[in-house]
């Protein structure tokens, strides 16, 4: 017995090591947290006027789809893949769901489709990489080259949306709290996507077997873990959300448009990997996303409030999932030389 | 005729003279070429003359993805070569001038190059993933590209700059030299030396290269600064051919055409092994199937789908799950333990 | 403590069969393991002990023989059916998820629920209640990671009492635990022994063997050697009849390296404390110009850590090195190649050969590494140098564009020593050269090695036959348990007194 860590009973001189070792995987949760608020104050600093109800609860309004999209995202990258089909699914979907309503679909009908076609579409991809043994990215590749496709089969233009339904979604602002906080149901849909989500991923054995997968996926083959299911599922939530994101996004623009969505699968990975959860899989929190949302919602708005070029914000974003990335591989270099 | 066969250069070939053929059988005019004032035209000639961009994407993404790797901004990087370019050109006061249109092509192919060597430095240095190294630069660079244009999309008029993409010499678009030439000097480098060769070791077996000394992290550094200085090029094309820099549009979706035409050419997207004569065969094969999905009547904006479809089979070409069914079906069965192969090496005898 | 003959075998694998694409793996071999005994599995690299487990936790799929565990006759074809049927398996490297909690690790899978929700009080419960079963008490929330090696086996056998085991499998567990941690980990064996569970041991140091093991089974060649009461077969015997004696021609190759070598020069090469922290215990080399040392000991013993950081494939963290006299610096490969000291490793597939690359171009690429790539060993040249060592080693075929893969394992044994010859080194270490090769090959190669060390080249060899060691060095050297014993003159001696030299050396034991 001569390791201490043998032995490593809980003493006070330990306590804060032993919040760390417990809690480590929350500190790029906590980093991009700080990094958030940092920006709200330097904005607010700046621009006296930013850190208002209204502009707040815009963040919500204006990402929701985002951070519909963060969320399937975060499940497949906590299995080490990724998907890059997320941006061109939800304009599908999108253009489908908006020519049904234009044909007189009921929208009762038209939002299950599209929830089906979403999550069938992830299918397909976690059947190329589980059973062909198909790279995610390039899986994912092809579904999106799928569905832009598809998406501009349905229609070259865009398509005006009239449902009521689908229109009330985002028009509605409810009161959430005096002053001018406002919520929409497409914030409230969201807001379920990430509460869903996490209660999913942290206390489901679903969502544990897939933090298992992503820390080492042959031991989590070795512990007789369902892995094939889960990796499949995972793609499969990734495919939902975004099915889900194309109603959302559509209610927010209230028209669908086959170009909708370009480059967004890009915005959603920067967002989950700012939020603090590992490219290589198996560390890090829907909660995490949606703080990574926010934080990509901010700098938008900062910068149009600075009427600055909206470029800004993709050169922003590069440059902090850059600054993550680096952080994170310093990270695994360290714990690698342990 | 085995031999014939067994190259690894049939199937892509095959695949290309199909499409060919079908385009011929649809409409003889496919490969009518006709000659007006000495310069030729023809369905074909557009196919050789478009295709230049990919092209020289398609030769940087090879020796890229032979090193194991991947550049996902290669597109990003034409938008930012050809915004340079063009915004240099648009503020000189002789935009026509032959010493204007060099430095804007020099300077353009020279910002790509240092964009490549940046890819190359997080990716061999840093140690990130090569997916994600790039992915910074697929964010930032059509942002940075928009910076230079000022938001706009900049458009100039400019003869000999005009003439890159749209011109003629000997009868053949000028494009078709530019891009000839960046395969026979890439050829060349790769091949008369010994880059190619020890590219390939790296991608085949690092572990195993790195013991027998070689200098891994230079060549993985080189490849990725090629594709940034060859995409650069791209982006001058591909700005000609438009005279204008639109950095949202320009070199779309290039760096996935450039990875299929790569894959097409049986270089494997596992590494090692490249075949530069196999990306050259399926830059072509995308271009006419393109060109193809056009002459059908099809919208361009539709041709991912059918891009993803040749995708998916091809993936499924080279999945070892369905050549374990083909095998099965033919001779021996298959098993269910991917490690076993390790395992064999060690008890195998000679 | 030798479980009773006369209990039901728990496991019982008669005449197992395992082909590879062909090679026969393992050929009908028998296993028998008995309830509460630890028995532990024997045998060289290649002898079968890592298919035997394999086939046992469902990992392969067996070509003949049956496997019947309690009782019952099984078919395994994924490691669940295995862990159903009460098999649990520790391996070597740790399966489980480092970056989950520890209460996490003991109970994936087996996490208690109501409604469908997951419990965490009541599962880390259950987890430290395990943990403590094996005298472990650790905070369950504390990631994974933040343990010892040691920690992190002890919470994989944990997890294998969560689902009531009554096979317990452990793969190599003590590789890379320090004295104190082997003594908690054997503590923790005798108590589950003590409770009926029969445990499956593999190591290759001798010492737990004999310290721990009711019974031993010894592997050779995939065939089965004999099953035996670790009190009744002594360390020689044991020692002999895994490494087996090859009678065949080689035995009449006499002695080449009887040879006056001059140790009054400076050595080529001498390193002093050269050890990194556990990999292996600090230890001296020193090589002379015409001279074979052999390496012998063990797989595990250390053999291989020695010349790997001798060549700086692992940046050692002690040691001073000196070439012909000169300090030196060798902590990549670069810089022992710089120093013209070659390297070929054990592992031919994944650290030798360039599989996909031809014969020629993987003869000369040690040149070309070394000249830099603009400058092309030009084809000429490359079939002048596929002509001056392959075909000298007698490469077969002897066709320098055929691709390296598709040779057998004795010839890219012969490219990469031709490749490592090509580059003209003055040290060149050879790490089981001769493994799983034909005895044709074999012998081209000692009879190579003992002409380039007449010929002046300093050389490292090491097999796991200590009869070619002996044939082929002048000095051995001896390692154990991840240190150098010893050193001794090879034409003193003969295989039986370096199997005693093994056996029965008592190394200075280091207060734990």
């Amino acid at each position: 017995m001569t390791d201490q860590s043998m032995l490593e009973r809980p003493t006070l001189g330990t306590a804060i090591q032993r919040f760390l070792s417990r809690r480590a995987s929350w500190v790029p949760f906590f980093a991009a947290l700080l990094i958030l608020v940092l920006m709200f104050a330097g904005a607010q600093a700046y621009f006296g006027n930013f850190l208002t109800p209204r502009v707040i609860s815009s963040l919500l309004l204006d990402n929701a789809y985002l951070l519909i999209l963060a969320v399937g995202m975060t499940f497949v990258i906590l299995t080490g893949g990724i998907d890059l089909s997320v941006g061109a699914v939800m304009a599908f979907t999108g253009m489908l769901g908006a020519s049904m309503l234009r044909d007189g679909v009921p929208a009762p009908v038209v939002v299950p489709v599209m929830l089906v076609l979403g999550a069938s579409m992830g299918l397909g991809v976690g059947v190329l990489v589980q059973y062909f043994d198909v790279q995610p990215f390039i899986a994912s590749l092809a579904a999106m080259f799928a569905a832009r496709g598809l998406a501009f089969m349905v229609s070259l233009a865009s398509i005006r949306v009239d449902d009521a339904g689908i229109l009330w979604l985002q028009s509605t602002r409810i009161q959430a709290a005096p002053g001018s906080w406002f919520i929409t149901p497409t914030g409230i849909i969201a807001i379920l996507v990430v509460v869903a989500g996490a209660l999913v991923l942290a206390y489901t054995r679903f969502g544990r077997t897939i933090y298992a997968i992503g820390g080492n996926e042959q031991s989590a083959r070795l512990m007789g873990l369902p892995v094939v299911r889960t990796k499949l599922l995972a793609y499969v939530v990734s495919g939902l959300c975004a099915g889900l994101a194309g109603v959302v996004f559509t209610a927010y623009t209230g028209a669908s448009y086959p170009l909708n969505g370009i480059g967004t699968e890009l915005d959603t990975i920067a967002a989950v990997v700012i939020g603090g959860t590992l490219l290589t899989g198996g560390s890090g929190f829907v909660l995490g996303s949606m703080i990574g949302v926010f934080v990509y919602g901010t700098i938008k708005t900062a910068i149009s409030f600075l009427g600055a070029e909206q470029s800004w914000t993709r050169i922003t974003i590069g440059g902090l999932l850059l600054l993550f990335v680096v952080v994170q591989r310093l990270i695994v270099a360290r714990s690698r030389r342990r | 005729m085995m031999n014939v066969l067994r190259h690894r250069l049939f199937w892509p070939i095959a695949a290309l003279l199909v499409l060919v053929i079908v385009n011929t059988v649809a409409r003889p005019s496919f490969i009518a070429v006709t000659v007006q004032g000495g310069q030729l035209y023809g369905p074909l000639i557009d196919i050789l003359r478009n295709s230049a961009p990919l092209m020289l994407v398609a030769l940087g993404m090879t020796i890229v993805i032979a090193t194991r790797g991947i550049d996902l901004s290669v597109g990003a990087i034409m938008a930012v070569s050809g915004a340079v370019a063009l915004t240099i050109i648009e503020g000189s006061p002789d935009p026509d001038g032959m010493g204007t249109v060099l430095i804007a092509i020099v300077t353009g192919v020279l910002v790509a190059f240092v964009l490549g060597l940046w890819n190359g430095f997080l990716v061999s240095v840093i140690g990130i993933q090569p997916i994600i190294a790039t992915l910074v630069l697929m964010l930032a660079g059509r942002g940075i590209a928009l910076l230079i244009t000022g938001g706009f999309i900049t458009t100039i008029n400019s003869d000999p700059y005009r003439f890159i993409a749209q011109g003629y010499v000997f009868g053949l678009p000028f494009a078709l030299y530019v891009s000839l030439a960046a395969v026979a000097i890439v050829a060349l480098i790769e091949r008369r030396t010994a880059l190619g060769m020890l590219t390939e070791a790296v991608g085949i077996n690092p572990e195993a290269s790195r013991l027998a000394g070689v200098r891994s992290r230079g060549i993985i550094w080189a490849a990725y600064a090629v594709s940034g200085l060859l995409a650069g090029l791209a982006g001058i094309l591909y700005s000609s051919n438009i005279m204008a820099a639109d950095a949202n549009a320009a070199g779309l979706y290039i760096e996935l055409d450039a990875i299929l035409a790569v894959v097409l050419g049986g270089t494997s997207l596992m590494g090692g092994k490249f075949s530069l004569a196999g990306t050259v065969v399926g830059v072509f094969t995308i271009q006419t199937l393109k060109s193809t999905i056009t002459f059908l009547g099809v919208p361009p904006a539709v041709s991912p789908l059918f891009l993803a479809i040749v995708v998916v089979i091809v993936v499924l070409v080279q999945s070892p799950r369905l050549r374990g069914w083909v095998a099965r079906s033919t001779r021996w069965r298959v098993r269910p333990a991917a490690s076993r192969d390790t395992e064999g090496s060690e008890v195998a005898p000679s | 403590m030798l479980a009773d003959t006369e209990v039901a075998p728990v496991v019982e694998m008669r005449g197992i069969t395992i082909e590879f694409p062909g090679v026969k793996a393992l050929v009908g071999v028998d296993f028998t393991l008995r309830p509460g005994e630890i028995h532990t599995l024997m045998g060289e690299n290649g002898a079968g002990k890592s298919t035997l487990i394999k086939a046992l936790t469902g990992v392969y799929a067996i070509d003949a023989g049956t496997i019947t565990v309690g009782g019952r006759q099984r078919e395994f074809r994924t490691t669940a059916d295995a862990q159903a049927a009460g098999i649990s398996t520790v391996y070597q490297e740790i399966n489980l998820c480092t970056n989950l909690t520890v209460g996490e690790n003991v109970m994936l899978g087996h996490e208690v629920r109501t409604a469908g929700r997951i419990d965490w009080r009541a599962t880390h419960r259950d987890a430290a209640r395990h943990l403590a079963g094996l005298g472990l008490e650790i905070d369950t929330h504390s990631l994974l990671a933040t343990h010892s090696i040691a920690v992190q086996q002890l919470v994989a056998i944990s997890r294998a009492m969560v689902t009531e085991s009554r096979v317990l499998v452990l793969d190599e567990p003590t590789s890379s635990l320090d004295r104190g941690e082997v003594e908690q980990l054997f503590a923790v064996m005798r108590d589950l022994r003590a409770r009926g569970v029969a445990i499956l041991f593999v190591t290759h140091f001798l010492d737990q063997v004999y310290e721990i093991s009711d019974r031993l089974t010894v592997l050779r060649n995939g065939a089965l050697v004999g099953e035996y009461p670790a009190a009744e077969l002594p360390r020689a015997e044991l020692i002999s009849l895994m490494i087996g004696r090859e009678l065949d021609e080689l035995s009449a190759l006499s002695r080449t390296a009887v040879r006056e070598i001059d140790r009054d020069a400076e050595p080529v090469f001498h390193a002093a404390e050269l050890g990194r922290h556990g990999m292996l215990a600090p230890a001296d080399l020193e090589v002379f110009d015409g001279e074979v040392v052999g390496i012998a000991g063990l797989l595990g013993s250390g053999r291989t850590e020695l010349v790997r950081l001798v060549y700086g494939a692992v940046r050692p963290d002690s040691g001073r090195v000196r070439i012909r006299g000169k300090a030196a610096r060798i902590t990549s490969p670069r810089h022992a190649i710089d120093h013209r000291i070659a390297f070929s490793s054990e592992d031919r597939r994944a650290e030798g050969i360039i599989g996909d690359l031809t014969v020629a171009e993987n003869i000369v690429l040690g040149i070309q590494a070394k000249r830099g790539w603009l400058r092309k060993v030009r084809r000429a040249e490359a079939l002048a140098v596929f002509a001056d060592y392959a075909a000298a080693l007698g490469v077969r075929p002897s066709d320098p564009n055929r691709l390296v893969r598709d040779l057998s394992g004795g010839n890219q044994q012969k490219v990469l020593l031709a490749r490592w010859l090509a580059t003209a080194p003055q040290l060149i270490i050879l790490d089981e050269p001769t493994r799983g090769i034909d005895i044709g090959a074999k012998a081209d190669i000692q009879r190579k090695v003992a002409e380039l060390a007449g010929q002046g080249l300093a050389v490292v060899f090491i097999s796991s036959e200590l009869e070619e060691v002996l044939r082929i060095s002048q000095r051995v050297v001896v390692m154990r348990d991840r240190r150098k014993i010893g050193e001794l003159v090879s034409h003193d001696i003969d295989v039986a007194d370096l199997v005693d030299y093994i056996a029965r050396h008592e190394i200075a034991e280091t207060v734990a």
